[in-house]
């Protein structure tokens, strides 16, 4: 089921450049302290706390960081669903919330692809979402699900999907939305460790036919080297940014030939060292 | 073949306990010591059926229209309320424990002050069928749209959808195998409610007509109605399921509601 997964040449859907720089950014949650008698001052807890980072237009980030570090505020942060307390996000150099939720497309974690629509349909949402018709928003996905090795699945149920698949047709619904930057929250992380692998290889081709500024948060080091031109590594709550690695290594990266790279295990155990600090 | 044998696994069964049912219940009315005005056996059942057919006939379709017109009305309204208590939280905040408290009124005891209220014709008869089934079409319909995933939700907004799209394309349709399982409790209980609207008063209707045959010793002929009513609160839900099964055909393959 997995195994033709080229993304063959054609022109990309759109791209304009667009950096996101995160400015001493503090991010706190209220958390509703158990109502016991006596001890119960609202607690707050620091999700993020002075973080800088600057992701230049057309690069591919990956945030890397153990789990609970502040990686998914951070990219609610860079999609405008939620505000920073201090400091600033920018998207393009705007930091209005609007602004940055219409400049970004946010993939969250599970592909959350709606059960009575079948794939086509799946990835219209985003363009009906914007106030295409549904029967012209179906017309302009379907091209892609050719491009992106899921022809003569557009009217599956997700249902009849696999883990994998649907994971790609929740992709092309994050392509379809226009937007200039990607934000992928740990988008395999569901996905068995084969499928993960060989998703890895289509996405690094899918966004190099489809070149976007891209942050991606993972907690698999090995995930960030493969897609990313830099690294990102990320501290325990509160949130900092520990290390950034540049991943100098040429494209198409091919998991099993990087294994034996000295270059790539150098770059895993700076980042493992950074990580456990 | 194969879905007639299908078929006869999945139904032979009830029909061999309805059988063995009836079978016993001939059995008991035919003892000696059994009063025939106390208890009327199967085979005097069916002869009632033969005599009364045209009358039987007629009621039930006064009581049939009785509970389309007063389930359609709950439908409508239920499902309205649940919609305005989901756009608007204050609303919701106060009226869910009012309709939670509105359930434990005895709808017996309602329904003839609601004779008093809008007389001795179809209007009583509507407002308890209503009444019975709005409470589970409301708090299912509203459950539904309430239980899209946070995640989903956030999504629909980063994608930039308006509030109304995010309730026509998600919410909406998620809310639909709930207000099926509502409709289906509320065709069940919506025969209940009729009955007791034409005993409060009515001068039609098989509930009338089982009230009436009970006081005139008719024994038979009560059984028969009884009869006629359970038909008429089983084809509902069938009828509910069988809508259900066309218009939330992904709640099949899926298993559980989404």
């Amino acid at each position: 089921m997995e195994a033709k997964l080229e993304v063959p040449a054609q022109e990309p859907l759109s791209l304009k450049a667009a950096g996101v720089t995160f400015s001493d950014v503090t991010r706190r949650f209220d958390v509703r302290a158990r109502r016991r008698r006596g001890a119960d001052a609202p607690a707050k807890v620091v999700a993020i706390e002075s973080l800088d980072l600057d992701v230049r237009a057309g690069e591919i980030l990956a945030v890397v960081g153990p789990s609970g570090c502040g990686k998914s505020t951070l990219l609610e942060l860079a999609a405008g669903l939620q505000d920073p307390d201090a400091g600033s996000v920018a998207v393009a150099g705007e930091q209005h919330t609007a602004t940055r939720r219409e400049a970004c497309a946010y993939m969250p974690q599970r592909d959350l692809l709606l059960p009575w629509r079948d794939a086509a349909g799946n990835a219209a949402l985003a363009l009906e979402c914007q106030g295409v018709r549904p029967a012209q928003a179906r017309r302009r996905a379907l091209p892609l699900f050719e491009r992106f090795g899921l022809d003569r699945f557009e009217r599956a149920q997700p249902a009849e999907l696999s883990g994998g698949m649907r994971q790609r047709v929740a992709f092309m619904r994050t392509l379809l939305s226009g937007r200039d930057v990607l934000l992928l929250d740990e988008p395999f992380a569901a996905l068995d460790s084969l499928t993960r692998g060989s998703m890895q290889e289509w996405l690094a081709g899918a966004l190099a036919q489809e070149p976007r500024t891209t942050i991606l948060v993972t907690h698999d080091v090995e995930e960030a080297l493969v897609l990313a031109d830099r690294v990102a590594v990320m501290s325990q709550r509160p949130g900092r940014i520990v290390a950034e690695l540049e991943v100098a290594l040429e494209r198409p990266r091919v998991r099993r030939e990087l294994v034996d790279d000295p270059v790539f295990t150098g770059l895993a155990r700076r980042a493992l060292e950074a990580l456990e600090a | 073949m194969s879905r007639l044998a299908a078929f006869a696994r999945r139904w032979g069964p009830v029909a061999l306990l309805l059988a063995l049912a009836v079978a016993a219940w001939q059995g008991v009315a035919s003892l000696a010591t059994v009063d025939d005005l106390t208890l009327a056996s199967p085979t005097e059942v069916a002869q009632a059926f033969e005599d009364d057919w045209s009358l039987l006939i007629d009621n039930f379709a006064v009581t049939l229209v009785e509970v389309l017109l007063g389930l359609a009305i709950a439908i409508v309204a239920g499902a309205g309320a649940a919609f305005l208590m989901h756009l608007w939280r204050p609303l919701r905040e106060a009226a869910y424990p009012l309709l939670v408290a509105s359930q434990a009124i005895p709808v017996v005891v309602l329904a003839p002050i609601f004779v008093l209220a809008f007389d001795y014709g179809i209007g009583p008869k509507l407002a308890i069928v209503a009444l019975i089934c709005f409470f589970p079409v409301t708090v299912n319909v509203l459950d539904g749209l309430r239980s899209v995933e946070p995640d989903l939700l956030k999504l629909m907004r980063s994608l930039g959808a308006s509030r109304l799209a995010t309730l026509r394309k998600v919410e909406f349709p998620a809310s639909l195998p709930y207000f099926f399982s509502g409709l289906k409790i509320a065709a069940s209980v919506s025969v209940i409610g009729a009955v007791f609207g034409e005993w409060a008063g009515a001068d039609e209707g098989l509930g009338r007509l089982v009230l009436l045959g009970n006081n005139q010793l008719q024994t038979p002929r009560v059984y028969a109605g009884i009869v006629l009513l359970t038909v008429m609160a089983v084809a509902l839900f069938a009828l509910a399921a069988l809508l259900e099964r066309v218009a939330v055909p992904w709640n099949r393959t899926e298993g559980t509601p989404p």
